[in-house]
This record gives structure tokens, sequence and C-alpha cells, in this order.
């Protein structure tokens, strides 16, 4: 009798002092809290995180819903956003690049977003990147693209109008080096050289007359395997201008010592190539194999999740809110990449470094957003390096097209 | 001096009468009372029953049933165990017990359940997700529709929408394709349909249920229904969409009624026509032995896998042997009290081990750089040698960052096992006229294994996973051409792991990563219980 009764004192107790605790604290939870309370919940990266802030301010006022913005690394955006969105777990919107999208779409993560009239104040590029098989999956801002940085104290401001011509040029400027390239080291990176490649015809997939991408590798073929030469001949066992030992940061400093007088880099790396504050001119990528250079062009935009609870609230806040000349400036100030937005990049055009990439990316064509392309690139960039130092050309390039070819499927 | 046994005369009388009568029970079981442990345990017992419960809360409003019932068995042992009075070993066992089944078992059993299914790139969600999103994806604006000004309007408890089409009103709702109602001379949404109530904005978009209702809400136009349907994306404008596919939950097909073809669910996750065409979404399905089967028999990921598993025991092992071997030497040779200023030199050798490992990989990987990396050009004479890019040098140099980073602990380790030796039996040795590497042999190396042994088998285990030094020193570059998912020269078997699962972009494929983990877990978990075994042999030597 007597352990019954002490079970009972203690159960009793137990539940006394838990009463006392949870009575204490409040349940929190993110239901709604009445009224139109309700919140989105957008992921950023920290340098876009003030200038979506202030849209956010407006919406909130205007609307009375709550934005939280949650910070993350745009590197884990792409994988964190297909594997929580599904568990219910993710944002409503979030910041991402063109080419997450195919794997977005395989994932089902995304939902289909409808411009209307705004998609006339946006470059057409940036809206063909945001379009999967026919429909737009997000709302473009910013574009960015690869263009040829010169060291105007070596070589002055006029754009070479070949590889050849370039080269010449630095070499009787005397300068040490005459081009550097990110090879990303032992890695290969197919995205820096693509301008080059392009210039031989030899495009990464097909490109049908809408100019979007079908499955038909354009790499191989008679076009790819003179890029492959080329490439070989300029390579560590050629004449050296293209080396694997060259990554991203030696690049730069290579260009901002003012030891290289050319270098292919995208806008981001300005900042990085000017800090010991040589003077840039920025010009269209020059043609190596007698076509026009066409590099990618990359476009940052926002998705919304397709399991978001407030998908009116999350179409409203894009097309109306961020969808303005003043929300489209913040998110330029913030972090200036080249605006996708018309008016705004017309503005930013007076800028010469911003008028340089923008030339350039008149030249360029979408990334494929393909969700193979993860595989593509890795075959693709390695393949390069190989052929970088000093591996068969011919051969090398076209086991590398097999194996893409496997790969897509 | 103890007197011995027996001794005494049985009929003595006893030397002194006994203080107590002899205790029937041990005084624990005597207690009758609330005592002052009582309360302590009563209130440590409370804490853990309030968190507790906040945890099986807060996993039923998320839904999570697994961890909420887990939570929920454990919280009842808990209370079981620590309020009755028996299960006194368990109440000792208890703690280090619910921790081993959530951070060991739970997290190696739910490993062993993404192995079975095709997780991964295109297979994420349950089917439900997957046909909700070919739904959205099969659903496009027609070109010639403007935006129209939208009101969300209800009738009798049945929602529709009111468009104001240049002037005219037209409402409807799902069964009611739309019809004009009223004249208006205002542009923006209908602010008054005769005939139906107008839902106010501010209401729908505070309601999660009614705004997931107008999401999904589609009013056809006309009674043909190829003439599209009005959605809104926003709640204000609404515009015409048109779906080409549709979802036979019972057939579990989706067929595309523009072009005919019928997309069935198949067994890997997946709907494919009959043509093999697939849609792009997939869901998640039980795959049986297939992710094994492929590691076994896929002879694109066979050759780049039994390479990279035949290097990383290379590795593993000497990044065992070639530290514990310079350590111990260091050791020895630092233990002679002929060397002048030990205590200064023996801190030096520590540095390496204080250096972050992270660091290092990073900064040799910068010295190791052919063109402008200072080891080519201080040691070998500015000679161009490829360290990074060659398949050999790489590993070799791969293993020279390791050893530097880790012979230190050896060391360490070595010099005090050395200190602990029993000098007598030295100098017994030395006595009996063994030499000094005869003495190494038999007396020291022995004993210094045995305190070290076990130590190296947790080293081997960790070199064995050592993914830091692998990927910041060359992210296991240069490539093993042609190989699935950027394999390199120098991944160990948890980088390819880490490849495979998609993280760094690239086709994620968490099933085969997951595949690959329990192999690996299988392969270092009986290397380890072999050497185990194998060191209880030396503790003979004790």
């Amino acid at each position: 009798m007597r352990k019954i009764g002490t079970g009972i004192v203690a159960v009793a107790a137990t539940t006394v002092l838990l009463a006392g605790c949870s009575g204490g604290s409040t349940p929190t939870d993110d239901s709604d809290a009445g009224g139109s309370g309700a919140s989105l919940v957008v992921w950023t990266d920290a340098n876009r995180a003030p200038a979506i802030e202030a849209a956010a301010e407006a919406f909130e006022e205007e609307t009375g819903t709550k934005v939280e913005l949650v910070q993350k690394n745009f590197e884990d955006i792409r994988n964190d956003f297909i594997n929580q969105v599904p568990t219910g777990e993710g944002p409503d919107i979030t910041v991402g690049a063109h080419d997450f999208l195919g794997s977005f779409v395989s994932a089902g993560v995304v939902d289909t977003i409808d411009l209307g009239d705004k998609a006339e104040q946006i470059e057409q590029v940036a809206v063909d990147a945001f379009t999967y098989d026919g429909q737009v999956y997000g709302f473009p801002y910013a574009l960015e693209t690869m263009a040829l940085i010169q060291n105007t104290d070596l070589v002055g401001e006029d754009a070479p109008t070949s590889w050849d011509d370039m080269i010449a040029r630095a070499q009787a400027a005397g300068a040490e080096r005459p081009f550097v390239i990110n090879t990303a080291g032992q890695k290969g990176d197919a995205y820096t050289m693509y301008g080059f490649q392009t210039s031989f015809g030899a495009p990464v997939f097909v490109q049908d007359a809408s100019g979007s991408y079908t499955t038909e590798v354009g790499l191989g073929g008679p076009a790819g395997e003179s890029f492959a030469a080329w490439l070989g001949a300029h390579g560590e066992a050629g004449s050296g201008e293209i080396s694997t030992t060259i990554d991203y940061d030696t690049n730069n400093e290579l260009f901002a010592s003012g030891t290289a007088a050319y270098t292919v880099q995208g806008p981001w790396a300005i900042e990085a190539l000017t800090a010991e504050g040589v003077n840039v001119k920025v010009n269209p990528i020059p043609s190596a194999g007698g076509q026009t250079a066409a590099p990618f062009v990359g476009v940052q935009g926002f998705y919304i999740s397709s399991e978001s609870s407030n998908k009116l609230l999350a179409q409203e806040f894009l097309t109306t809110y961020l969808a303005t000349d003043d929300a489209q400036r913040a998110l330029y100030e913030a972090d200036p990449r080249l605006p996708a937005w018309k008016t705004v990049a017309a503005e930013v055009s007076s800028d010469p470094v911003v008028a340089g990439f923008l030339a350039s990316a008149a030249n360029g064509v979408p990334q494929p957003s393909l969700p193979e392309m993860g595989s593509v690139w890795e075959l693709w960039g390695a393949a390069q390096a190989q052929i970088i130092k000093g591996g068969d050309p011919v051969s090398t390039w076209n086991t590398m097209v097999a194996d893409v070819e496997a790969a897509i499927g | 001096m103890s007197v011995p046994q027996g001794t005494v005369s049985e009929s003595a009388p006893p030397p002194h009468p006994p203080l107590t009568t002899p205790a029937a029970e041990p005084h624990g079981r005597r207690w009758n009372g609330l005592g002052w442990g009582f309360v302590v345990k009563l209130v440590l017992m409370a804490i853990v029953n309030a968190f507790g419960l906040m945890g099986v809360f807060a996993a039923v409003q998320a839904e999570s049933w697994i961890i909420a019932t887990a939570a929920a068995v454990l919280l009842i042992a808990a209370d079981v165990v620590y309020f009755t009075k028996r299960a006194l070993p368990l109440k000792y066992l208890l703690p280090g017990l619910a921790f081993l089944l959530v951070f060991q078992v739970f997290i190696f059993g739910y490993t062993a359940y993404i192995a079975f299914t095709n997780y991964g790139a295109g297979h994420v969600g349950s089917q439900e997700q997957a046909v909700a999103a070919a739904l959205a994806q099969g659903e496009r604006r027609i070109d010639t529709s403007p935006s129209y000004p939208l009101s969300l309007v209800e009738q009798g408890g049945e929602y529709g929408f009111a468009i104001n089409d240049d002037g005219e009103i037209k409402a409807g709702s799902v069964d009611r394709p739309l019809e004009v109602v009223g004249e208006t001379s205002a542009t923006g949404a209908p602010a008054d349909v005769p005939g139906w109530n107008v839902v106010p904005r501010g209401t729908f978009l505070g309601d999660p249920e009614l705004q997931e209702l107008v999401v999904q809400l589609r009013v056809p136009v006309s009674d043909d229904p190829n003439e599209g349907s009005i959605r809104t994306r926003d709640g204000s404008t609404g515009a015409v969409y048109l779906s080409t596919l549709e979802w036979d939950a019972d057939a579990q097909t989706i067929t595309d009624t523009a072009s005919g073809t019928v997309y069935t669910a198949s067994d890997s996750g997946s709907f494919v026509s009959d043509d093999g065409t697939a849609l792009p979404t997939g869901w998640v399905v039980n795959v049986g032995f297939d992710n094994f089967l492929r590691l076994a028999t896929d002879p694109g990921l066979l050759e780049p896998l039994a390479l990279v598993t035949l290097w990383t025991f290379v590795w593993a092992a000497l990044s065992v042997l070639i530290p514990f071997i310079m350590g111990l030497v260091v050791a020895l040779i630092f233990n002679d009290p002929r060397v002048k200023g030990r205590k200064i030199l023996r801190t030096l050798f520590i540095l390496p081990y204080a250096f972050p490992a992270f660091m290092s990989a990073l900064l040799f990987r910068g010295m190791f750089n052919a063109e402008f990396g200072v080891i080519n050009e201080f040691f070998f004479g500015g000679a161009n040698i490829d360290w990074l890019g060659d398949p050999w040098l790489a590993r070799i140099a791969v293993l020279f960052v390791n050893v530097w980073l880790t012979y230190p602990y050896y060391f360490l380790v070595c010099t005090g096992a050395l200190q602990a030796l029993p000098s007598d039996a030295l100098e017994a040795a030395s006595i009996d006229g063994a030499g000094r590497f005869r003495q190494f042999r038999a007396i020291v190396l022995p004993l210094v294994l045995v305190a070290t042994a076990p130590l190296l088998i947790s080293s081997f285990a960790f070199s064995f996973n050592n993914f830091t030094i692998i990927y910041m020193f060359n992210s296991g570059g240069p490539a093993i051409p042609g190989a699935p998912y950027a394999l390199g020269a120098t991944d160990i078997l948890i980088s390819a792991i880490w490849a495979i699962s998609g993280v760094s972009g690239g086709a994620a494929d968490y099933g085969l990563a997951s595949a690959l983990s329990i192999l690996v877990f299988i392969v270092v978990g009986v290397i380890s219980a072999l050497a185990f075994r194998q060191t209880r042999k030396l503790e003979e030597y004790q």
C-alpha cells in the first residue's frame, strides 16, 4: 500500500512542477496571430538581406504581413531548399541562381510564377533563363556574366580583335604574363572558359529555334575538337598562357599586381582585381576560333516554394513589391550585380565597368539549367584540366563527350 | 600479525557481545519516507519530464510521429526506471542507453532506411507532391489572356471569382462558368457584385485554409473546358489558364489531354509513358538492394570506387604507421637524458599538432602549387613538379601533409609511455647482456604498444574517414578520367560519399551515398573489432 502511495505522490508532485513550468512560458508556434498576421519566410544570403529588408518593410506596412528573413550561405540554398520544402519546413520564397531551376523542377519544389505585364520591364534573357519547358518559375532580378578585363596602364582601353591580337598586344606592352584565366586549379573551370569554346562554335547543348536548350550535346564534332586542340596548344605543354596552377585567388592576384595584362572574370571579382590600384577596362571576350565569343549569362532571382501556404502573398510580394524601380535599385545598391530590371540597368550603365559587362552579356547565352548539369560541369571541367596539362586533346575531349552523353541519358 | 583461524575453541564465549542485532535487510530497504535524496530525485525527474513532454508536444505539432513516439517511450521508460524500487542497474545505465539510442542507433537506422530508397535528385518528396508538381507544371497561362482585376466572392458557402472585364462584371464558381452579372465604370477589382458577397482581401490572406482554397480555385471561362479557366496568383488579378495534364488516382496515371500521352506511375518512382519519356518530378520509393547492387555491378562506378577503396586503405594504414614510427623515434631520442634543452625542443615538436588541420591543409595546398608554391621553389630549385595534378604525386603530397599534422600526437603519446617504463626491467635486461636494440625489441616496444595500440586503432578509423584534410588540400583531385560524380585520385571513401550525395552541387544520390556509408561503417567496425581482439594479446606483457 505504502509503495503505491509514494508512486502517486511522486507523479502528483511531478505534475505540479510541470504545471508550474509550463504556466510560466507560452507555447511558441508560428500559427497565424490573427488578422492578416500571416508571415512570409524568405531565404536570402547576407549580401542581399538589407535590400530585401527594405521591400519587406513596405510590404509589412501596407498588408500587415510579416516578412521573416532567414540568412543562409548561398552555396547551401540549392540543397536545403530541395530537401526541406517537401517536409514542409522550407521557406515561402528563396533567392537563387537560375541554374538551380532544373533540379528544383525535377524535385517538384518550385511553383510557377506569373510575371504578367511586369515581364516587359525585365531583360528578355533573364526571363528566358527562368523559363523551363515553356513555364516561368521565378522572378529574375540580376544578371552576371564573364567579360575580358584589361589593365589599361599596360595595354590601353581598346578591345583586342581576337585572341592572337590580345596576346600580341600584351607582349608588345611587355607584360610578364599576357593573359591569365582561372581553371579552378585541377578541377578545370568550363564556365570561365566557355566564351572561348563558343568562339569555335561548340555550344554545350544545341539550342533550338527559340533559343532554349535541347538535350542534344553540342560539345563534340570537329568544332569541339578544334577547341580542344586550341586549349592544348595554349596549355602547359604548349605556349603556356592557360595553366592549372591558376585558381580564383592566384588569377586575381596576378592581375591586381600588374603581372598579367588581361584576364576573363565576372563582376564579382572586380573588387579583388582592382584592390592594388590598377586601372581596368571591361570589354567583350575576344574570339579565339573565329566566331563570336558567347559567355554564359547567369541570372539571379527569387523562387516560390511549391509547398508554401502563403502563395498569394508570396506572389504579391515578388510581383508587386519587389517589381518596382525603388526596390530594384535598393537590390542593386546592396549587392551590385547587373540589373535585369531595364530602368535600373539603364541608370547604372553610366558606370563603365557595368556597361562593359552589359555589353559582354549582350553576346551571351543563358546557362543551361538541366538537372543533370552538375555532372556535366564536373566531367567537362576535368577534361579541360587534363588537356591543359598536356593530355591528348582530341581523344580526351571525345571521351568526355561520350561520358557527358551517358550522364544525361 | 594475524591469528590463525580456527584455534579459538568453539565453547568459548565471544569476546564482545554484538553491538546491535544483525540487520535483517540493508538500510536502503528500511527507507520509510521522503528523504532529501528523494526530493532531489523528484526535482530532477520533474525537469526531465518537463523537457520530455515539451519535446513530445513539439513533435506532435510538427506531425513527426516517429519522434513523438520515441520521445514518449523514452520518457515513460525513464519514469518507470527511476520511480520503481527495482531495476537498480538500469538506474545507472539509462542515461547512457538513451544517448546511445538517440545519437548512434537512430542515426544508423535512418541511414540504413535511406540506403534502401531512391532518395536523391528528382526523388525527394511523396507521390502526392510529385502529382501536384506535375499538374502545376502542366498548367499554362493562355498567351492571349489579359490580366483581369479580380475579387473573391461567396454565395451560400460556395466561393467563386468575380472579374472586371472592360467594365463588365463577370462572376462564377467551380461548377458555374463565368457569366455577366453587372456593369461598372470603375477599372479596379469589382467591389460590388450582384448576387454575390465580395470577400475582403485581408480576410482570406490572413486565413491559411481560405488562402489555399483561393490558390486552388479554378473558374471555367465557358462550358468548353478547352477554353481554360480563371485562376489567380496573387488574389487581386486573374488570368485564363489551361491545364493539359489530368491525374487519375485509381489508375495511377497522368494523361496529357493535348497529346493523348499517358504517363503511368512506375516502381522506380516516376511517371513514365510507353515510349520511355518520364515527367521531370519523381518521388521517393523503396528500391530494396538496388543501391548496393549498383555499387557492385555498375562498371562506370565500380572502377573508380575500387580505386578509391584501395587508396582509402593505403591512406589509413600509412597515416597511422608513418606518424607512429616517426613519433616513436623522436620520442626515443628526446627521452635520452643526454639531449640538451629537451623541454624547449619538445614544445617545438608539438607545434604542428597545435595548428588547426583545416588551415594547415589550405596553406599546404598553396605551398604545393607547381608554379607559385614555395616547396618547388626552395626545395627543388624552382623545378616545375606537378604536385597537385599528378595522381601519385598528389597522393604523396596529401600523405606528407597528414604525417606532418599527426606525428606530434604520437610523439606525445610515446613520450608518455616511455616515461612510464619500469626502469628495473631495463636494468635487469642490460645486466643480462641485452644490447640496446634487443632491449627496444623485447621490452620497450611491447610495453609502448600496450599503451598505444587502442590509440592506433582509433586513429586508423579516424584516418579512414578523415574528410577534412582530403577536401581542404585538393578536394580529392586530380579527377579520375571519366569517373562519375567527379571522383578523384586522392578521394577516400568518405569524400566519395560526399561527392555522390551531391551536397557540393551536381546530381544528388542520397540512397547510393547511404549504401556506401553503411559499407564503410561495416569495414571500419570489423577492422576495429579484430584489432581490439589482437591488442588483448599484448596485455600478457603486463
